[in-house]
């Protein structure tokens, strides 16, 4: 029997909750909502969009009626619990409905807070929480007219600008002296104030409400009046003066209660059986009312309700954005003055622009930033990084364009190009393509311009300028941070699709097709090889290879070239070579007549222009030398690079060129997102070039200096320190360790230094070196990965596999064709 | 125009293509997830990449070389791209995959190319 799950609340954080909890274990519970509102769960985060008319509610619905009755969820529209039974397990809604309950959570939101004023019960007073107050007030601005709005935060201001979109006169009173003083500082508030006047809409600050008159009639109102006598004429007034969690039910049950529901870390009341989350709740002394944090909730209650454990929830910094169309607002974190805190401040009046840092011992704590809001996400990503930035704290507040010395704004230096400026080279698109595929099509994301215009969908180089069209284009409402879908055949991203294979055991393709609903029959070139390497990597042992998954390289273990000839690359571990191997590579280009001989960036010997049907051949004659695959062609091992170290150099202070030779036999074979290069250097002078590699070794007195994300391809970038080895075995268990960490949270061509930007390398650093039970259980994975996958792809090749990739299946000749 | 056989089904395998040679130049021939078959010249109007060394998916092939969509029904490039290469009559009998040369044609779109 499936235990007995009730939901009181049907809001946004129940519902990814339940999301959570039905994708890991979707038979566990029986589950019953009891929702006060008669219909289904909707982003209460875009209801603004839906007052200024700009989205429907259908365009707002997270979970439609279809998403109940598939995962087998009753939901009782319109019912509100009044009582809960401890002793019975029970709950009572409104009619006298119960439910009974193993486990109860409890999701009941906020509710506004209404100043007790004289008048504040007429008709005409509205709230403005959730889409019957949208209707409401959308009924009410039909006729015109004045409308107030009582409170400059966020909501407050978000409901001023939807009226006054939908044509009615608004005044906004505030009782504080700067509005939004939350989430900003009096000097952003000031200007936002005047960016609000400008759309015509009124602001009074210090404005301390003194009753709502109602009219002759007694059935509506007349005016709104302030203890300093002024009377604003008024037909509509919406109190946004705030939000208060809806605790009463919890409190009526005897549980414990504060402002809000008392919840533990694992979001857990005084009642074992009872949870609680979002708004409703209290935890360590804070309450919440924005998403981000409701959603971390969410995940905590799901993973308590299968009985995973977590290090539980934990108060973050935040970030807020303001959702009127055309103002530019962004706020994060803690942006008070205070003694220890120093600031940074950028103003331009004229421009409307004023960016604020507040640093406490160099490290950003909080942002403010108006009128130019771009950099936002980069700062606030600091602010959770706890990021060090005195070694840029000189241009700091330009932005990131900035930090690395590059001296112009790239969003204006994009807006300053000519229509017919190229910007993607490979395809050859130039900039009015782009921008009228945009404004034309539809477009809002950076995979929607690649399919339409193949704008930087080859090498992705110009990934940056495509982004700032879209932004230049777009404006707000181009999200850079929304997480692309992994191809057009779904909407998931990597991460979903990685995530979704382990919590439903995804074994095969046509299978997570079906699961995943899948929207191509039989997927694409994109999707195909990301899923065969994440089965690949997820199911060792289990999984089989799916070749036709695979792109032409991989599958045919070679490099194919514009000619379509292909090129080889003889494994030479760490570099070393003999005369044996030269003179049989020697006599392979003779006999086989390949045209190119060439050295490789990573020490290798690349045979450029072999034909196809040749191959077999030319891998038997190597493996009889005793040559295998250099994988040159893999998202895989490809080469680990040597100086010569103790054995011939004077300066070399271990034997580098042994430890490189026992890496790359260890770990060669081993599939990864995309290549992996390494390097091993003797001594700090860094001969092999270590510090720009994928992962690399400096070799020091003291032992083995590990470092990794590195990259010197279409991006350059240095080394981080992963930590210090002493011995070759420990050396070789943290890159096995690190690999297999990357093997199996990477995305598809996702490399090792775009790997760590994204999960962070301190994330990375703790778990390969604070974290020795996790680094060796890493270590057995990638051990047990390579018992099937170190069999030379060529003689097996050589000898008789896949004979039909490398000859053609007939030879029509002339007379034939002429009959 | 005459069939020439070329071989069997068994040959080609599922999502998956192979290569004849013909005295007009290479023909791929393609067997989809559902063995439907199709039969296109084996040179992407792009750059001339090997479409016989792309990813089958439903009844289009990805290009190697710069991941070009063709469609094997029509022989049309997909979505932002355009071109087309000329696509042959193909068909199964008793197992035995046929094919009917159009060598006039292939010539002329290599000349154009």
């Amino acid at each position: 029997m499936a235990e007995k799950l009730v939901v009181i609340g049907n809001g946004m954080a129940p519902g990814r909750a339940l999301e959570r909890l039905l994708e890991a274990a979707p038979d566990r519970y029986e589950i019953t909502i009891f929702n006060a509102e008669s219909r289904v769960n909707y982003d209460r985060i875009m209801l603004s969009p839906v007052l200024s008319g700009e989205k429907k509610f259908e365009e707002i619905v997270i979970h439609g009626d279809g998403w109940y009755i598939k995962h087998n969820v009753m939901l009782y529209k319109g019912f509100k619990v009044t009582k809960i039974d401890r002793d019975a397990k029970i709950v009572t809604a409104e009619d006298g409905t119960t439910a009974e309950y193993d486990k109860l959570i409890i999701a009941t939101g906020s509710v506004p807070f209404i100043i007790p004023v004289p008048g504040h019960n007429l008709p005409g007073v509205l709230t403005y929480r959730d889409l019957d107050d949208v209707n409401a007030m959308l009924i009410a601005a039909r006729s015109g007219g004045n409308a107030v709005v009582i409170g400059g935060g966020l909501l407050g201001l978000e409901a001023a600008a939807g009226l006054s979109d939908q044509g009615m006169d608004v005044t906004v009173l505030h009782l504080m002296p700067s509005l939004m003083e939350r989430q900003l500082d009096p000097t952003a508030g000031y200007m936002l104030q005047k960016a609000i006047e400008q759309r015509g809409i009124k602001v009074i600050t210090q404005a301390n409400t003194k009753e709502i008159i109602a009219t002759d009639d007694g059935r509506g109102i007349k005016a709104v009046k302030l203890d300093d006598g002024t009377e604003i004429p008024a037909g509509l007034v919406i109190m946004a003066a705030g939000i208060k969690p809806n605790a009463g039910i919890a409190k009526d049950a005897g549980l414990e209660t504060n402002r809000g529901i008392l919840v533990d870390k694992f979001m857990r009341t005084s009642d074992p059986d009872i949870m609680a989350l979002g708004e409703c709740v209290e935890f360590d002394g804070n309450v919440y009312g924005l998403v981000a944090p409701l959603y971390e909730m969410a995940d905590m209650v799901a993973k308590s309700l299968i009985g995973e454990e977590t290090d539980g929830f934990i108060d973050k910094a935040l970030a807020t954005k303001l959702k009127v169309t055309g103002i530019d607002l962004y706020s994060a974190g803690d942006f008070a003055d205070d003694e220890d805190r120093q600031e940074i401040v950028l103003r331009d009046a004229a421009n409307g622009i004023y960016k604020r840092l507040v640093l406490k011992d160099n490290k950003i704590i909080g942002a403010v930033l108006y009128g130019d809001t771009a950099d936002g996400v980069w700062f606030f990503q600091m602010i959770k990084d706890g990021t060090d930035i005195s070694e840029m704290r000189d241009t700091l507040i330009f932005g990131p364009a900035f930090a690395g010395g590059a001296a112009q704004d790239p969003t204006a230096l994009v807006a300053a190009l000519p229509d017919d400026a190229e910007i993607c080279g490979c395809n050859g698109i130039c900039k009015s393509t782009i921008t009228s595929a945009i404004t034309d099509q539809n477009l809002s994301s950076l995979d929607d311009v690649r399919s339409h215009t193949k704008a930087s969908a080859s090498c992705g180089t110009c990934t940056g300028l495509v982004e700032q069209l879209l932004t230049l284009t777009l404006g707000d409402a181009y999200d850079p941070t929304a997480i692309p879908a992994m191809c057009g055949c779904t909407d998931l991203g990597h991460g979903d699709v990685r995530r979704l294979i382990q919590t439903k055991k995804l074994k095969s393709i046509p299978a997570l097709m079906q699961e995943l609903e899948w929207k191509s029959a039989g997927g694409c070139a994109k999707c195909r090889p990301a899923l065969n390497y994440y089965l690949l990597a997820d199911w060792p042992g289990e999984y089989e290879d799916d070749s036709q998954s695979r792109l032409i390289n991989e599958r045919v273990h070679a490099n194919i070239q514009k000619d379509g000839t292909y090129s080889v690359v003889p494994r030479m571990w760490g570099g070393i070579t003999s005369s044996g191997e030269l003179r049989a590579i020697a006599d392979v280009v003779d006999k086989f007549d390949i045209p190119t001989v060439k050295c490789t960036g990573g020490q290798r010997i690349d045979m450029l222009g072999v034909k196809k049907e040749d191959l077999p051949a030319v891998w038997g004659d190597l493996n009889a030398a005793g040559m295998v695959s250099g994988h040159a062609y893999a998202k895989g091992l490809r080469t680990v690079k040597t100086c010569v170290g103790t054995d011939w150099c004077r300066f070399g202070t271990q034997d580098s060129t042994g430890l490189g030779v026992k890496i790359e036999k260890f770990m060669w074979g081993s599939w990864t997102p995309a290549k992996v290069k390494m390097a091993i250097s003797g001594c700090p002078r860094n001969c092999s070039e270590a510090t720009c590699k994928d992962v690399g070794v400096i070799c020091i007195d003291s032992g083995y200096e590990i470092h990794f994300a590195g990259a010197a391809g279409l991006d350059i970038k240095g080394t981080e320190i992963l930590g210090h080895a002493q011995s070759e075995d420990e050396t070789i268990e943290i890159i096995a360790a690190l690999v297999q960490l990357y093997r199996e949270q990477g995305y598809y061509l996702e490399r090792i230094y775009k790997w760590a930007k994204r999960v962070g390398v301190e994330t990375i650093q703790a778990a390969m070196i604070e974290d020795n039970e996790n680094r060796a259980a890493l270590y057995d994975r990638f051990i047990f990965s390579q018992k099937f996958s170190q069999q030379d792809p060529w003689s097996q090749r050589a000898s008789g596999k896949d004979k039909h990739e490398f000859k053609p299946m007939a030879t029509i000749s002339i007379s034939q064709a002429a009959e | 125009m005459q069939w020439t056989k070329i071989g069997t089904l068994n040959d080609i395998p599922q999502r998956g293509a192979r290569c004849i040679n013909t005295p007009a130049g290479k023909v791929a021939v393609f067997r989809t997830a559902n063995d439907q078959i199709f039969a296109i010249e084996d040179h992407c109007p792009h750059s001339g990449g090997p479409l016989s060394q792309g990813i089958v998916h439903g009844d289009a092939v990805t290009c190697p070389l710069h991941n070009w969509v063709i469609s094997l029904k029509t022989g049309e490039a997909q979505g932002a791209d355009e071109g087309k290469v000329t696509t042959l009559p193909v068909r199964i009998e008793d197992g035995k995959v046929l094919l009917q040369l159009k060598p006039a044609e292939m010539m002329a779109n290599k000349e154009l190319a």
